[in-house]
């Protein structure tokens, strides 16, 4: 190796230690802080009060509930919704797919800020059939949680050759609902789990529309909160994001196991030319 | 395919905009069959029967929902507590947090549900817009109250009021006798507004209280906001808003807010002062209504009756706010006078904003307000 | 006809889907863009004009200031950790665990990474502390934090993860055998990176800031749950013509500045994926 060379690389590990510790401390610190923060005591000392609050306070409580709950119905429904539906482009309708991954992509370009003035109305024919309970928040959050799990599903039917395995299970005698839910769905089962986690993430840290809404979710419990307690909802706020980390770490270790396992079924292809319908 | 492509897409925009044509009436009002219709109509006790049977009609309504009532507003807390106690009557206080205009999307968006407000809590704007949602109700002590504090017909009638002061904490800054004082080096970085005069009633009457302050009248509040953009600019300003949180923890060891909100902290912090400045006695009533579709009627009415007897306009001293029936009260002897003697001196005509003031400087603050704050 | 009715078919399972979708995106976004040219039940253009206000043009252009400079200092800043990333061991554990921080971190934003920042720098916050008692420094102030220098700071927290996120697949697409036919036609790095690399990264730089201008610039729980005083920005002033109690009749000026955002928003979008174009044709 030239010294040229040896000088170039010694400056590149110079350059990537120097940006790692100062990225890496603008990172850490307010995260530090924040533990720092909620388990200060005025005077001196340290004390994990603020952190047994989270359990305790009843509107804290009640609105980690009502979160979770959130979280779990969004993710039922959206599955109900997009799965389906995506199975069903790929076999059936495949030159609707431009259309569908348009519509799914939509809400990011459409802020939930925007989309919430629009919200208003809908969600005054929402309340008169299904009553006033935050969880009717439900709809629009699946709509906000659709471009992530729209891509991540995608990916997921990508990867294995769906057609193929539809046929296969046809030929064989399997109903549609059969397909869909005993041929195609276990096979992207880490797929939905990458969607179903992202949506969590999302979910547990919604604002917008929760608050513009009014309705009561952990983040706006939480902000309620920052106004006469700041130090326990400095500790909500490090536990909800803790719980969203864990979450998507959780996430990648899925994703890696996904590329470890292809589920791929090679089927010798079929004598007769395929037909159309 | 393409073409396939471009049908779906007007196909869907056409039911689209079907749908949103048709939706953009509005849901249909849900009918509420109640037996309590007698006390949705009731403009007295007497139409009720009297005093006996509206107590008996609330305590079989069992409940009472409020809103937008912080425990330490004009002593809510302990009204509420109060009122729960006296007819063991449920009182579910919802968004405490809440500025009036919530107040009234809440009634329509629960209208019809059993959780919709009862009785409404509002500034002067806000209370004035929407009289038609409100049902016509003379309380047993009506004619006690001063004219120019109540509608003819009990539409709505103001419970409380106060001045806007200065609160400042003698252990961190030197004493405020005038609003000017606050222009000091001294206070850099401590001078807080209760809300953000655009949105919330309590800084909109601060920043009328700098304008009588410094030459402006009810009917000019540009003063105001020059006085506040000098505050700015000598970095005194500090856009954080004032709790009791921030408060005692000496973050905002200066705040601009209704006399009766600042005086509720000298109870916790009792180096807390507060101060109304010479000369420019703003003043501000809240009005008092009953939601026309009260899910509970006659505890909705009886709350009225409580807020308006003795007792409650007491209770209503003790977080140091005006009753509305204090010079009745006076001279009945039924005031409680060392309560009302610790309520903040007024020097100087009391500045009462009427409707169309209101308006004029609620446009101009909202052109010019982003010169303060950005 | 009986063909174009057979491929019409299948199309029906996808009635559930299209359904849903009109109700809870298509319609509010219609609303919007109609709402905007109502006023008191009337079509009428007084809000549009309204959108010409002074105050409504300052904080616009607020906004704008505001996701342009965190968008820059985000895409510059993401860039340099990006490829400190990708300088290293490809499968290393220091790759991993930048990639799965910046995925969290990217979706860190709102009421949570407002308190994280109130709890560092605000009055009582942690290193506020530090630097009066251990420097004698005042680093609050007048409340800078909760201002448009603030938003700045705190929007950058999470613009930098994301320009990670969305720019390391471009530099991934770096091939290393264009460094070597560099070199080996005597080129220094600066030329390298002045004449080779960085031209073929130009577009999907500018792409991804295209993408962290939008994101910021949509961004709105940060700044309600750290701005209380005043409406700096656009998204604020939209919740202000919603909940305000002063200012009252303002619901369809709220659709009016939606749609405003809509507009720009798009804008945005349609130049990224123009960039998108262009970036993947060299970086597959």
């Amino acid at each position: 190796m030239s010294t040229a060379r040896i000088r170039a690389h010694r400056r590149l590990q110079a350059f990537r230690i120097a940006v790692f510790v100062l990225l890496g401390l603008f990172f850490v610190v307010p995260l530090g802080s924040m533990a720092a923060y909620s388990i200060r005591v005025p005077g001196g000392g340290r004390t994990l009060e603020f952190w047994k609050q989270l359990g305790q306070d009843p509107d804290l409580r009640g609105a980690i509930v009502t979160s979770l709950e959130l979280a779990f119905l969004t993710v039922a429904l959206m599955l109900v919704l997009l799965v389906p539906t995506m199975i069903w482009v790929r076999l059936r309708v495949l030159w609707m797919s431009r259309v569908v991954e348009f519509l799914c992509l939509l809400p990011l370009t459409i802020p939930a800020i925007v989309l919430v003035v629009g919200l208003k109305g809908v969600y005054a024919w929402v309340t008169y059939f299904f009553g006033d309970s935050s969880l009717t928040l439900t709809f629009a959050y699946v709509v906000l949680v659709l471009p992530y799990a729209y891509r991540s599903i995608d990916a997921g039917l990508a990867s294995i050759d769906v057609i193929t395995l539809s046929e296969a299970a046809r030929s064989l005698g399997a109903n549609w609902f059969t397909v869909i839910t005993r041929i195609v769905v276990p096979n992207i089962g880490s797929a939905l789990l990458s969607a179903a986690f992202i949506s969590v993430a999302l979910v547990l840290g919604e604002f917008t529309l929760a608050s513009l809404l009014n309705y009561n979710n952990l983040q706006v419990v939480i902000n309620l909160l920052g106004k006469s307690d700041s130090q326990t909802s400095v500790a909500a706020s490090l536990a909800s994001l803790i719980f969203a980390f864990v979450l998507l770490v959780m996430l990648s270790f899925v994703g890696r196991r996904r590329s470890a396992r292809r589920a791929t079924i090679v089927i010798a292809p079929a004598p007769q030319p395929m037909k159309e319908g | 395919m393409k073409r396939t492509t471009r049908n779906a897409a007007l196909v869907i925009s056409v039911v689209a905009i079907s749908l949103g044509a048709a939706a953009c009436g509005g849901p249909p009002d849900k009918k509420d069959s109640d037996s309590t219709t007698k006390a949705a109509s009731a403009t007295s006790a007497k139409d009720l029967g009297g005093m006996k049977a509206l107590v008996e009609a609330a305590q079989k309504e069992g409940e009472l929902n409020v809103i937008a009532l912080p425990p330490t507003w004009a002593n809510y807390g302990e009204i509420i507590k109060a009122f729960g106690k006296k007819y063991d009557i449920k009182v579910n206080s919802a968004q405490p947090d809440a500025a009036s205009q919530d107040e009234i999307n809440a009634a329509n968006t629960l209208k019809g549900t059993k959780r919709a407000p009862d009785v409404f809590d509002l500034g002067q704007s806000v209370a004035l817009a929407n009289t038609k949602m409100f049902a016509p109700y003379k309380v047993a002590t009506f004619d006690s109250i001063p004219e120019e504090f109540k509608d003819a017909n009990g539409t709505w009638v103001n419970d409380y009021g106060g001045y806007m002061s200065i609160g400042f904490d003698t252990k961190k800054v030197p004493e405020v006798t005038s609003l000017n004082d606050l222009l000091g080096a001294k206070y850099k970085g401590k001078v807080a507004l209760n809300g953000d005069p655009t949105q919330a009633g309590a800084a909109f009457s601060g920043v009328v209280m700098a304008s009588v302050a410094n030459g402006g009248s009810a009917d000019d509040i540009a003063p105001g906001v020059n006085f506040f953009q000098k505050l700015k600019k000598a970095g005194n300003f500090l856009p954080v808003d004032p709790t009791p949180a921030t408060i005692e923890s000496g973050q905002t060891p200066v705040v601009i807010d209704w006399d009766y909100t600042n005086a509720a902290e000298t109870a916790k912090l009792p180096s807390w002062k507060v101060v109304v400045p010479e000369g420019a006695a703003v003043g501000g009533y809240y009005y008092q209504a009953i939601n026309k579709d009260a899910p509970h009627p006659a505890a909705a009415r009886l709350w009225q009756e409580f807020l308006y007897s003795d007792e409650g306009q007491n209770l209503f001293l003790g977080g140091g706010a005006r009753p509305v029936r204090a010079d009745a009260m006076k001279s009945d002897g039924t005031l409680d006078e060392a309560l009302f003697g610790k309520l903040p001196e007024v020097k100087g005509a009391p500045v009462l904003l009427t409707e169309a003031q209101t308006k004029t400087a609620a446009d101009y603050l909202s052109k010019n307000w982003s010169k303060v704050a950005g | 006809m009986s063909r174009g009715v057979r491929r019409l078919a299948p199309a029906l399972g996808l009635v559930p889907f299209f359904g849903y979708l009109t109700i809870f995106l298509i319609i509010p976004t219609i609303a919007v863009v109609v709402g905007a040219f109502v006023e008191k039940d009337q079509a009428s253009l007084s809000n549009i004009k309204a959108l010409g206000d002074n105050v409504v043009l300052r904080t616009l252009w607020h906004s704008i200031v505001l996701s342009a400079e965190s968008a820059i200092i985000g895409a510059v800043l993401g860039a340099l950790l990006a490829y400190a990333v990708v300088t290293g061991k490809p499968d290393g554990l220091l790759r991993r665990t930048v990639t799965s921080a910046c995925g969290v971190l990217a979706q860190f934003g709102g009421v949570t990474l407002a308190f994280a920042f109130i709890a560092t720098l605000g009055f009582s916050g942690v290193v506020t502390e530090a630097g009066r008692d251990v420097f004698g420094i005042d680093l609050f102030g007048s409340g800078w934090l909760f201002g448009l220098k603030g938003l700045t700071l705190v929007y950058t927290y999470f613009q930098i993860p994301l320009m990670v996120i969305v720019f390391l697949p471009s530099l991934d697409g770096m091939r290393v055998q264009w460094r070597e036919a560099a070199e080996s036609l005597g080129a220094t790095t600066w030329q390298f990176w002045r004449y080779v690399a960085g031209p073929l990264l130009l577009p999907a730089f500018l792409g991804s800031t295209l993408l962290l201008f939008a994101n910021a610039f949509a961004a709105y729980a940060t700044a309600a749950a750290l701005v209380s005083q005043g409406s700096p920005i656009l998204p604020l002033l939209i919740r202000n013509a919603l909940t305000s109690e002063i200012v009252l009749g303002q619901s369809h000026l709220a659709f009016a500045l939606a749609l405003d955002m809509i507009v720009v928003v798009v804008i945005v979008m349609t130049l990224y994926a123009l960039l998108l174009r262009r970036t993947s044709r060299w970086l597959r």
